[in-house]
């Protein structure tokens, strides 16, 4: 205890069962359909008698999230947790608040744990503001009287007094957020495990956050930190824990892991072969659907992260199951807290892609990639063009998009998430002394 | 809540030391979550919380008509046949209520369970708190229904509590088991309703279990409402309402056994829930 440590993580591994399918389990006889849904359930209840996991599909395979990663945190660290999509580093904060459980190794925590993986986490619609302060803050692990004695301040902070005794159904989504977020921005644990929190919200708000959390950093309380934004991490963190494929790459110092993490992300993940960001496993639709989508970058090289300002290639597989010549693929690009940003459609009197039954794929060839660094969610589907749609997959993938540099301050599109190619040019015009004098500055022509 | 130096240590398959403490410091919580369920329950409704009475209130009044005017099955010795339906539909509704809501309890709070920690248990044990008040909602109407019939209980009633925590209990131990087997097999989520519906005929809710012939009995007590019911209405309705006695002892064999297999079975699973569910 001399050394002060409050987390010691040793050997830590969570590991997954993932089912496959066969790709050619489709039936044709009524018999084989019987017999396959019979072995399933027949499966299914030998599994459940002998308490196994349920996982689908015909073969498993084991998936190690997180495997062998050992740290100790000592006492007032601020940690960044950073690494891509699927790195490990949500099933670690997930471990740590004890939401699930370790499938080996050990973790020791010395201290109240708070986790803040959510803003508003159990919020029911159906009850008023001052209803739900009380059992967010429940849940977050306040107690009654403390949530009673900082209630006032939790109300000054979100500036909703007006509609405490308002169902939140009723609310706007920014007075929702700024009514969850002051709860758990008055949490005082020992350790504070957050989770993307900062992704959500305006620029307003992001700004709100970073400073309530760095303001608790500042009381000398320990916080593990996971963010896709690298401005506010390397503002707030002094260490970083970088996660690749579950493992940990690198322990340092916060500058260090930045540009370790941005410099794998921007080069490495072009050579990786997970370039898949969605695929329909189940194969169950009777009209055409979307199968997959892959990324590529102009090359078609497979890329499965994006730069900001490159050129990028989706490939969408189809499977056409009546062929439909006014048939049209749709891609869609939304940012995880607000509206859609763009929407692609191509258009049947240029292109037929369900003109024939079978399997085909369009690609979709974006010159340069006018999003600035963050997570974005794509959707895709398929229409009768100007009809309606066929198949639609709402958020079938989440891409995250880097700095070309991995300059940290440029991360996290603070003021808008479009790059919008453009140019200043300046001239001045010639001018007479007098002229000068009256009109001091030059004219600037913005082109 | 715990306080500061207290240190926890997570490891794969090590099963929680302090559980039982853990669940004691997380009261304030089950006491929120329970009023959450209560004060959720009849929002926009129109006429509230008498939907809890209405239900058993219904019943009763079928089952009086059915089973005490067209089948003429006879009452507990004079008792007026629709306070016996009462008092046996007031441990049925308990206990349908906890098994229906306390099994979907997990599944509806999957939001919660996937993203901070607690410990799992005081979300079913919740929803029987929620119950519990509409027990004693209709226990008001039951005193009216006495009153009207102008019928005394006797000295017995001061055993109630007992009953209604083995009411509890045999409700507690089927809700745990099934709403963790839920997390993982949807199925369940469908046999409820047809458990519920057919335990309402197969328990003696709407006739005295005195019916039952006599070398039946002992093994119609497997069935744990039997014996609940059966206590239910030898403490209410006193005098000649008797109590079998070796079926009364299997009935609170199977609760235990119950008990025993929801909460080891829960406990065993708890750690996958966020996982699954």
């Amino acid at each position: 205890m001399g050394d002060d440590i409050v987390i010691r993580v040793e050997r830590l591994g969570k590991k997954y069962l993932i089912g496959h399918r066969a790709d050619r389990e489709r039936y044709v006889a009524l018999r084989d359909v019987v017999a396959h849904g019979v072995l399933r359930v027949w499966r299914k209840a030998t599994d459940l008698s002998r308490g196994r996991p349920f996982v689908d599909g015909n073969t498993v395979e084991e998936f190690w999230a997180l495997k062998d990663v050992s740290f100790a945190v000592k006492r007032g660290e601020v940690i960044g947790i950073i690494g891509r999509n699927g790195a490990g580093k949500s099933t670690l904060l997930k471990i740590l608040s004890r939401i699930t459980g370790p499938s080996e190794g050990r973790v020791t925590i010395h201290g109240r744990v708070a986790s803040l993986l959510e803003v508003g986490t159990g919020f029911h619609p159906e009850l008023t503001g001052r209803e739900n302060i009380y059992l967010n803050g429940a849940l977050l692990g306040m107690s009654r009287s403390e949530i009673r004695r900082k209630f006032d301040e939790i109300v000054g902070f979100s500036e909703i007094e007006k509609f405490l005794d308002t169902p939140v159904k009723r609310y706007s989504s920014g007075m929702y957020l700024r009514l969850a977020f002051a709860v758990a921005a008055h949490l005082e644990p020992e350790i504070l495990i957050v989770d993307e929190v900062l992704a959500v919200g305006d620029s307003e708000f992001q700004k709100k956050c970073i400073g309530k959390i760095s303001s608790v950093a500042g009381a000398g309380r320990t916080v593990l930190l996971v963010s896709h934004n690298l401005h506010s991490i390397s503002s707030l963190c002094s260490r970083g824990l970088v996660l690749a494929s579950g493992q940990l790459l690198l322990d340092s110092t916060i500058d260090q892991a930045i540009s370790a993490y941005t410099t794998n992300a921007a080069h490495k993940t072009s050579s990786t072969a997970n370039n898949v960001l969605y695929v329909n496993t189940k194969f169950d639709r009777t009209s055409d659907f979307v199968t997959r989508v892959e990324m590529f970058g102009n090359d078609l090289m497979p890329k499965r992260a994006v730069v900001s300002s490159e050129a990028i290639i989706f490939r969408i597989w189809i499977r056409c199951r009546e062929a439909l010549p006014h048939g049209s693929v749709i891609l869609s690009v939304r940012t995880p807290f607000g509206g859609t940003l763009a929407k692609f459609e191509t258009d049947p009197r240029r292109l037929q892609p369900m003109n024939r039954i079978g399997d085909h794929f369009v690609d979709c060839r974006i010159h340069s990639f006018p999003l600035m660094p963050g997570q974005y969610l794509i959707s895709v589907g398929l229409a009768h063009y100007g009809i309606g749609l066929i198949d639609w997959i709402p958020d079938a993938a989440t891409i995250d998009v880097y700095d070309v540099d991995g300059e940290p301050t440029m991360s996290g599109y603070p003021e808008g998430p479009l790059i919008i190619q453009h140019q200043w040019d300046m001239s001045s015009l010639p001018v007479s002394n007098e002229s000068l004098e009256s009109r001091p500055s030059p004219r600037s022509l913005v082109t | 809540m715990p306080t500061s130096r207290h240190v926890l240590v997570l490891e794969a398959g090590r099963s929680e030391r302090h559980y039982w403490r853990d669940i004691w410091n997380y009261r304030e919580l089950f006491a929120i979550l329970a009023w959450r369920d209560v004060a959720v329950r009849y929002k926009q409704t129109v006429v509230g919380i008498a939907w809890a009475l209405m239900r058993p209130f219904l019943f009763m009044i079928v089952f009086t008509l059915v089973f005490g005017r067209l089948a003429k099955l006879s009452s507990e010795g004079d008792v007026p046949y629709p306070i016996m339906v009462f008092v046996g539909l007031l441990p049925w509704t308990l206990f349908s209520t906890i098994v229906a809501e306390g099994s979907n309890s997990l599944v509806n709070n999957a939001n919660l369970i996937g993203k901070v920690y607690f410990p799992r248990m005081i979300v079913p044990a919740s929803t029987a708190v929620a119950a519990l008040i509409e027990f004693a909602i209709n226990l008001i109407l039951l005193i009216g229904l006495m009153f009207w019939y102008v019928f005394a209980p006797s000295w017995r009633i001061a055993l109630l509590p007992g009953f209604l925590a083995m009411a509890v209990l045999a409700s507690l131990g089927p809700a745990l088991l099934i709403t963790a087997l839920n997390v993982k097999y949807r199925d369940f989520r469908y046999i409820i309703p047809f458990i519920a519906q057919l335990g309402l005929y197969i328990s003696p809710v709407g006739f005295s279990s005195a019916v039952v012939p006599e070398n039946w009995r002992f093994w119609y007590s497997l069935n744990p409402m039997v014996g609940v019911i059966d206590g239910f209405r030898w403490c209410v309705l006193g005098g000649e309402s008797q109590i079998y006695l070796p079926g009364f002892l299997v009935s609170i064999a199977v609760v235990g056994f119950f008990c025993w297999l929801g909460v080891s079975y829960f406990r065993r699973t708890e750690r996958g829930f966020a996982d699954m569910i």
